[in-house]
């Protein structure tokens, strides 16, 4: 549609949602009890800052140096620190290991817990009740409709997400990486490879 | 790696989102009370429409529920929302357009 003045004298009235969010936040920031600059950078670290990158980064290392990997699988938190990402407070975030006979997947059956600082905020598909009922319930299913078929005989352990318990999966290492370094290695970690609804990339892979 | 979508589809969506961390992040309320709440909300939208599909109805019960939860810790009341939510209304409809809308 064109963009035309005299069709709208005034200002474009905004969905009922949006208005309902900001008849909130101008009560709230009234009443001092949120601050504006707190929003503002919450949001610049959301938008533009926090993504699936940088839990790339972490398992990427992990991939490359075992020692890391082994200070990442005893206290999430602090390994991540290494690298420069803090995780929220009141938050401990929980890596597990995908091994040659275990797969590892992640859900939050109750809302939509997700260790944000490692993925950033979650697809509308983790949030959907079609995801969050049948993780639990059918996860072979589930990561058939996803495009994953496992080894025969490939245990599968889902991992329900709590306000304090997040985790992260760490997929195994492509083979055909020997050599690679981190910064290559990263290129092939997916979002959902470290949600367990994927694997990596394969180093062949355009 | 980039992220391959945008975080929220929605600029609603971003400014919730980051008003109930800010409320969260300042003491406001915990976060586990906010995730429990937030979870009735979905299991109860689930028995009333249907399975969600994580996207707009997803954002439809967190705004709900933020709202549930300030008005029972009195930091806000449904009367207050309301009549700030048609004020808000008013100032975009009698706003020039182009110009930044206020409250007046």
């Amino acid at each position: 549609m064109p963009h035309d003045h005299h069709d709208h004298p005034h200002s474009l009235l905004p969905s009922d949602p949006a208005l309902r969010v900001k008849a909130l936040e101008s009560l709230l920031v009234a009443k001092g009890l949120v601050e504006p600059a707190a929003m503002e950078a919450i949001l610049q670290t959301y938008e533009e800052r926090v993504g699936p990158h940088l839990g790339a980064q972490v398992v990427a290392r992990a991939w490359a140096d075992p020692a890391f990997r082994d200070r990442l699988l005893a206290d999430a938190n602090a390994a991540m620190a290494e690298l420069g990402i803090s995780g929220r407070q009141g938050e401990h975030v929980v890596a597990v290991a995908n091994s040659p006979g275990q797969h590892n997947m992640v859900v939050c059956t109750l809302c939509s817990c997700y260790p944000w600082p490692l993925l950033g905020i979650p697809p509308a598909w983790y949030k959907s009740d079609a995801y969050r009922s049948r993780a639990v319930r059918e996860p072979r299913a589930v990561l058939a409709d996803f495009g994953v078929t496992l080894p025969e005989g490939t245990g599968i352990r889902v991992w329900d997400s709590t306000a304090e318990v997040r985790y992260l999966v760490i997929p195994e290492r492509p083979a055909g990486t020997e050599g690679w370094d981190e910064v290559l290695l990263a290129t092939l970690v997916t979002r959902d490879s470290m949600i367990g609804t994927g694997l990596p990339r394969k180093p062949d892979a355009p | 790696m980039k992220t391959p979508e945008a975080p929220f589809t929605d600029p609603w969506h971003a400014q919730l989102f980051a008003l109930t961390v800010a409320l969260s992040d300042g003491g406001r309320f915990g976060w586990a009370d906010w995730t429990r709440a937030f979870g009735a909300t979905l299991a109860r939208h689930r028995q009333a429409q249907g399975a969600l599909d994580g996207e707009g109805d997803y954002w439809a019960a967190w705004l709900e529920t933020l709202e549930g939860l300030l008005d029972a810790r009195a930091m806000t009341s449904a009367e207050g929302r309301e009549a700030t939510r048609a004020a808000w209304e008013r100032a975009y409809l009698s706003t020039p357009h182009g110009q930044p809308v206020r409250l007046s």
